[in-house]
């Protein structure tokens, strides 16, 4: 217990560290936010489908706990790299702690981030239709940060160059994104994309966020959590088992 | 049981694709020895030390630590071992104090012995001023003491020290040789240490096995390792063993160069 918690805390304290980082990470969704929200702003609303920015806001939150919580897959490859991971894989804990540790770590990391981009669309002008749904839309930041956390942390012990997981960033996260209606409406797609964003985790959290914070979900509150939660159950057993796997 | 050896290393090899980093090496290590494992740059040391800390698996052969198989049993193993690799393994991002914190979780030190050791052994290496600063801010030798500093925290029942005292001054060698002498003598530690220092290994070492090229070639007493070669200092026993040309990678990278050097000039 006091192993997942320290190797947590270590993940947790060196974010609070970078504060440049911090800053350097709001970039992506800030752009989209600017660029698309008040760009697109005026189609979406010709299109009757009312304000683009309140459409987005939970899209680019998704985003950001994505993109954050594959970080997390970086930060083992700079460990293996730097070695310091090789001092956790001898010490005689078991390495289910250790990887639950490092996982809860990137995903705490990842929601902090979402809250900050929260925060950055409630004063671009983001108004959720309730006050009372804002903590459960907290719950769907921490399952998509602990699905995509789990995943990379699976990721993270399978790659052991960077330029692999370049890669991974490029041609898995990245359409992740695009798939997940993050930043389009689920009604009326073509049938081929609207099967992509189907067996797309991130579609399901931010559908569970649009409805919590808008009122308006494609599958329903209750079925994004149910899925959710079974891909996280999915992951964190596949990042188990990849990093069980690990030899240095 | 006292006489079992806690350490028996029966027939390793271990291969990378063609490379036979360890061929066929068997030897026993016996309780409370320090043992001294020599060879050049590429013999195989590391290697060894990996497969016995648990980090790769061997090609073939068995391993014991205290009568437990290393490869079946490896969360017991890890229990009776505590290790300095030869490459860094701090995390830099952190402050000293919080590297050797983590380790003391991570070996189920007590949270006072905890603090009392972090000090004692910070101050041991001179390095308790600086306890809250990052290690990345540290000199190549302070991390290095620090490496050893948190490997000696926890008290196991074997240190594996690979080339511990790589870049260190002459001051902290000896602290550390000191310390770890104490350990042995207080505790009943077992030490498998690597060196390419003749004298340390000379001085502090009971037992020695000299490997190359992946082989045992000798193991002995340092006086037995002389008589055995008919030199009269380990450096030169060390020499007769093993030959004087260079074999690193450097060697092979030469080598290279000088085929290409041919190609171009053709
Ligand atoms: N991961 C690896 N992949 C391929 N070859 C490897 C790997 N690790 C070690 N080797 C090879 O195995 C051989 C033994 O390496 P090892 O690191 O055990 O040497 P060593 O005795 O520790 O040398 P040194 O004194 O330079 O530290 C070398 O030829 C090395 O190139
Ligand atoms: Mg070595």
């Amino acid at each position: 217990m006091n192993v997942v918690f320290v190797l947590w805390l270590r993940e947790v304290k060196k974010y609070l560290r970078s504060r440049v980082q911090i800053v350097a990470s709001l970039g992506g969704p800030l752009m989209y936010l600017g660029v698309l929200g008040f760009g697109l702003g005026p189609v979406f609303q010709r299109a009757g489908e009312g304000s683009y920015l309140q459409f987005m806001a939970p899209g680019v939150i998704g985003m950001a706990v994505l993109f954050t919580a594959m970080f997390s897959g970086i930060a083992m490859l700079w460990d293996r790299q730097f070695g310091f991971l090789k001092e956790t894989l001898v010490a005689p804990v078991p390495r289910l702690a250790i990887m639950i540790g490092r996982t809860l770590g990137g995903a705490t990391v990842a929601v902090l981030q979402g809250t900050l981009i929260f925060v950055v669309t409630l004063i671009a002008g983001f108004r959720p239709v309730s006050v009372l749904t804002v903590p459960l839309a907290f719950l769907l930041i921490a399952l998509i940060a602990v699905v995509f956390a789990a995943l990379a942390t699976a990721i993270g012990s399978t790659i052991k160059e960077m330029q692999g997981f370049q890669m991974v960033m490029n041609f898995l996260v990245m359409p992740i994104f695009f798939l997940s209606a993050a930043i389009y409406p689920l009604e009326g797609l073509p049938r081929v994309l609207a099967a992509l964003t189907r067996v797309d985790p991130l579609t399901y959290g931010v559908d569970g966020m649009r409805g919590l914070l808008t009122g308006r979900a494609h599958f329903g509150v209750a079925f994004d959590v149910a899925v959710l939660v079974a891909v996280g159950v999915l992951f964190v057993a596949a990042g188990a088992w990849r990093f069980s796997k690990i030899e240095a | 049981m006292g006489d079992r050896p806690i350490i028996r290393v029966q027939h390793i090899v271990k291969s990378f694709g063609t490379i036979m980093a360890v061929n066929d090496v068997s030897f026993d290590v016996r309780p409370g020895e320090i043992f001294a494992f020599l060879g050049p740059n590429g013999a195989g040391k590391t290697t060894t030390i990996k497969m016995l800390t648990t980090l790769s698996r061997p090609t073939s052969g068995s391993l014991e630590l205290d009568g437990l198989d290393v490869t079946t049993h490896q969360t017991a193993v890890r229990k009776r071992f505590g290790v300095v690799f030869q490459d860094p393994s701090l995390d830099s991002e952190l402050t000293a104090w919080e590297n050797m914190d983590i380790h003391g979780v991570l070996y189920h030190v007590p949270r006072h012995a905890r603090r009392e050791r972090c000090e004692v052994l910070l101050r041991m290496f001179e390095l308790w001023e600086r306890r809250d600063d990052l290690v990345k801010t540290f000199s190549g030798g302070m991390k290095r003491r620090l490496e050893i500093a948190r490997g000696l925290l926890h008290t196991p029942k074997v240190l594996f020290l690979d080339e511990p005292t790589l870049g260190l001054d002459p001051q902290s060698r000896n602290q550390m040789w000191t310390h770890v002498r104490n350990l042995r003598a207080t505790e009943g530690v077992t030490v498998f240490l690597t060196t390419h220092y003749m004298d340390e290994a000379d001085r502090v070492a009971d037992r020695i096995a000299v490997i190359d090229h992946g082989r045992l070639v000798a193991t002995g007493s340092s006086a037995e390792l002389k008589q055995q070669t008919g030199t009269d200092s380990l450096e030169a026993a060390f020499l007769a063993l093993t030959g004087t040309t260079i074999r690193d990678e450097s060697a092979t990278a030469a080598d290279q160069m000088r085929q290409v050097a041919r190609v171009w000039r053709r």
